[in-house]
């Protein structure tokens, strides 16, 4: 199986728009920054595992365990977890920062360095 | 023995307990301390001087082969009766010097940390030990020069003791790690049997740099006598216990100890004889234009301390005689002159030299003190400072090129006896006095240390036959290997030696009498210091200062963008090292893997590459959102394709609800904005780059490597067996790995009570002009999905 290639081009490219973002002053493109770093954490460790066509982790139901090849069931139980912390971390930052905007007026990280608020 | 290294760091810690208690009686009782130390220590004489060495071995950090070892020797015991001795008497006088600082307890703790630390550090065997203690003098040391530490200068004074001590301490750990590498121990006594293998081991001159450069330091030698001087700043006291009688002869007493095992040798000579000489006639020299009693006590104890490395270098068995000797008894006189300046200084408020006089009648005790310290520091028969002169300039005389170090002797013998009258004649007998208030002599515990120092130093002048067949000569005996029949100095009649000391004698009077014409000579000279090594200590701290305020705006710049920069170049910098070492080959990685791909995943990449460029690029919030969920559901298909239909269930779902979450919360934001410049942006899109193709590198790397399936395998084979399920995944989740799923769980509970109080929480903006902060009334938000 030699399809890690693709992946990795894929994740690499999701590493550099999602560090890209990152590093924007704005906090909206931060956010979005981290939502795509996100995804090319999962598909690192999903192609980490090893990649298998049409073999999920199941038993059919007359055998007592999985035989021959299949998907390591290891890095999707990790990934599946990430996607949802990923999303409790996601959904708090969204609400943080349209706070912040209200609160603050800008959604420039430059001017948001300060913890006393200007009137 | 332990014991009685260890009592004094403990009794420190009571002495704030000892001073509440013992009030006006605080100097008897902490003084008996030293005392009981000192008889206990005098009590080895008998053993000491039939020329036994004792050991005491205590197991400390045994698998490194560090013990916690003690030896007495000679050498070791004179410093312990010595640090034990003006320790009794510096306990007594700081009572009544520093009588009602509210500190005093503080005082004592560091006094008795300090007399311990220097026990320990002479009565050391184990080279790593005796590193361990070196360094606790230096630290106790700040503590007590810095003890006014309100006053900026003591604390500036504190501060450079502590860095130059500490650096030279520095050095010579490299060195104890070199000479262990060379002769395999640490312990001193094995060294010395080892000794050829380290004088011819390549690395001998490296040791010999490194220790001379931590000896310099304590000892304070050119170029680092400096800190001495300054430290001054220290209370009276002080000034007398660590920079005249025990902590600055710690390097003299360290080339002492490690002479039988690295002396001797041509490079040893070379070194130390020039450092001492030149360090002798710097502190000579100074002490001539300075006009505060302590700081001429302080530079002739750097010409002293010059004199007594100058006599270690030669090597010889007269020569360390002398330095013995002469080490004693500049501990006696310095210690009591110092003593007598403090007093003074108590009495009349000033330590200026050309305001002092007339003292002599209505201080009489301390005037005695003076004079007989005066005596033997100007080296006047039959004190013990005559003994020490007339052995240092026999030493110079039959040693190492006589024309050259006989004259640097002489004319440090000058200094010292000019500038010893200076502290301890001029202010008694000067006609002229300019202070303020009504001087006497002091409470009994001030005048009985200088008094009975003086009367020490007098004694062993005049009985020195005992004092050498008791200390000095096994003091000798544990310096040199091979130690002949080392006899009693005796009278030789008229000889060179005594006519120098009758030549240093006459011109120190000269000095003394011509002092305050001779100063205003040679205070031009004053600002040569200017240019001197404490200018290159000003100097590199001033430097070290400002590469450390640029280094902190530079890493502590508060933009998240450089923290994030400086994070990101460092791990592709490490992972392109990791991946050049391991000299990975392209083709292997890349061309011969290409061709498995299909069509159908090619473009589900395609297209989640293409979505991720629109993100990244889009100029308004929905386009960006949208874009943002394309990439999520092609990541998903990208799972369903490769055998994980569970957790690209689970993506759907999630990337469905956080694209509604978007929406409905950021699209009434503007329209996205950029604010960097496109310099900026071309900066970090060269670095996001660089991290990607070196995540892909990583990806193709570790892709090569065989896995370990022995997890995969347990849960293929318990999945049904032990509970019960035939979804692996699932099984794995809330079964094998529940926990880790409650915390899971409960994370997204805390997340979603966090989500919940923001959206309910009212505007900062609404709420403040309404008076109490989180009193106004929360106003519900219409931002809530």
């Amino acid at each position: 199986m030699t399809v890690e290639v693709e992946l990795a081009l894929t994740v690499g490219g999701l590493y550099a728009a999602g560090l890209y973002m990152v590093l924007r002053r704005s906090i909206v493109k931060l956010v979005i920054g981290l939502a795509l770093l996100g995804h090319a954490a999962n598909l690192l460790i999903f192609t980490m595992g090893g990649l298998v066509r049409g073999q999920p982790p199941l038993m059919h139901p007359w055998d007592t365990r999985l035989w021959g090849r299949f998907a390591d069931p290891v890095p999707e139980a990790l990934i599946l977890t990430a996607i949802v912390i990923g999303f409790g971390v996601q959904a708090f930052a969204i609400v943080l920062i349209k706070r912040i905007y209200l609160d603050m007026g800008t959604e420039d990280l430059r001017e948001l360095q300060s913890t006393d608020i200007t009137p | 023995m332990i014991v009685a290294v260890v009592v004094g760091f403990v009794l420190g810690l009571l002495a704030p307990l000892v001073v509440r208690v013992a009030r006006n009686g605080t100097g008897w009782i902490t003084g008996l301390v030293p005392i009981g130390l000192f008889a206990y220590f005098a009590s080895f004489l008998n053993r000491i001087q039939a020329g036994e060495t004792l050991f005491f071995p205590y197991p400390w950090l045994s698998p490194l082969g560090i013990g916690l070892s003690f030896r007495l020797d000679g050498l070791s015991l004179l410093f312990a009766l010595l640090i034990t001795g003006i320790g009794t008497f510096v306990c007594l006088y700081s009572a009544g010097y520093l009588a009602g600082h509210p500190d005093l307890g503080k005082f004592y703790g560091a006094l008795f940390a300090f007399m311990a630390s220097m026990l320990g550090l002479v009565l050391s065997d184990n080279l790593v030990a005796l590193f361990v203690f070196w360094e606790l003098t230096s630290v106790t040391s700040y503590l007590l020069i810095g003890f006014d530490s309100e006053r900026e200068a003591a604390r500036r004074a504190a501060l450079q003791a502590l860095l130059v001590t500490g650096a030279g301490g520095l050095a010579l750990l490299a060195a104890f790690v070199l000479m262990q590498q060379a002769a395999g121990s640490f312990e001193i006594a094995i060294l010395v049997e080892r000794s050829p293998d380290l004088r011819t081991s390549p690395l001998y001159a490296a040791i010999i740099f490194l220790v001379l450069t931590g000896a310099a330091t304590k000892s304070a030698q050119f170029p680092f006598h400096f800190w001495l001087p300054n430290a001054m700043e220290a209370p009276t006291p002080v000034s007398t216990y660590l920079h005249a009688a025990t902590m600055v002869k710690g390097g003299v007493y360290l080339l002492a100890r490690l002479s039988p095992v690295l002396g001797g040798t041509d490079l040893w000579r070379d070194w130390l004889i020039p450092l001492g000489t030149v360090t002798m006639l710097t502190g000579a020299w100074l002490s001539l234009v300075q006009v505060d009693l302590k700081r001429i006590l302080a530079h002739t104890t750097v010409g002293a301390l010059g004199a007594c490395v100058l006599l270690i270098g030669m090597g010889t068995q007269g020569s360390l005689q002398a330095c013995m000797v002469f080490l004693l008894a500049h501990g006696l006189y310095k210690g009591s002159l110092f003593l007598v300046a403090g007093i003074v200084d108590h009495e009349t408020g000033t330590r200026n030299a050309a305001d002092l006089g007339r003292l002599g009648r209505a201080m009489p005790l301390t005037c005695i003190g003076a004079l007989l310290a005066a005596l033997s520091s100007a080296g006047v028969y039959p004190f013990l400072g005559f003994l020490g002169k007339e052995l240092l300039y026999e030493s110079t005389l039959v040693g190492f090129t006589p024309v050259l170090l006989a004259p640097c002797a002489v004319a440090a013998g000058i200094a010292f006896a000019g500038m010893g009258a200076v502290v301890g004649v001029r202010p008694f007998f000067s006609a002229q006095g300019r202070f303020s208030g009504q001087p006497h002599d002091p409470s009994p515990g001030m005048w009985v240390g200088p008094v009975l120092l003086g009367m020490v130093g007098l004694l062993f002048g005049l009985f020195h036959g005992p004092l050498h067949s008791a200390l000095i000569t096994p003091a000798v005996r544990s310096c040199i290997l091979q130690a002949g029949d080392i006899p009693t100095p005796s009278w030789h009649g008229l000889d060179v030696k005594l006519a120098l000391s009758a030549l240093s004698l006459l011109m120190g009077g000269a000095l003394y009498w011509k002092w305050s014409a001779l100063r205003g000579r040679l205070c031009r000279w004053r600002n040569v210091g200017r240019y001197g090594p404490a200018a290159g200590y000003d100097h590199a701290l001033c430097l070290l200062e400002a590469f450390a305020r640029r280094q902190t705006r530079f890493f502590q710049s508060g933009r998240l963008n450089v923290y994030l920069i400086i994070v990101i170049c460092t791990a592709v910098a490490l992972l392109a090292c990791a991946l050049v070492r391991d000299n990975i080959s392209f083709s292997d990685l890349v061309l011969q893997r290409w061709a498995d791909v299909k069509t159908y995943e090619a473009v589900i990449a395609a297209i989640l590459l293409t979505a991720t460029v629109v993100t990244v690029r889009a100029q308004s919030m929905l386009v960006a959102v949208v874009a943002l969920g394309v990439v999520g559901y092609c990541v998903a298909v990208v799972y369903l394709l490769f055998s994980a239909p569970d957790v690209a269930m689970t993506q759907f779902a999630i990337e469905t609800l956080s694209v509604i979450l978007l929406m409905v919360v950021l699209l009434r934001l503007p329209r996205l904005r950029t604010f960097s410049t496109s310099r900026q942006r071309l900066r970090d899109a060269l670095v996001a780059v660089s991290a990607g193709l070196i995540t892909t590198l990583l990806v193709l790397v570790v892709t090569t490597q065989a896995r370990n399936p022995k997890l995969a395998d347990f849960y293929a084979r318990n999945s049904l067996v032990l509970a019960k399920g035939r979804n692996v995944v699932n099984v794995i989740l809330v079964d094998f790995r529940g926990f880790d799923t409650l915390g899971e769980i409960t994370v997204l509970a805390v997340a979603a009570i966090g989500v919940y109080s923001l959206v309910k929480l009212g505007s900062h903006r609404d709420r403040i002009p309404e008076g109490p902060p989180f009193g106004g009334e929360a106003r519900g938000d219409d931002v809530s999905p």
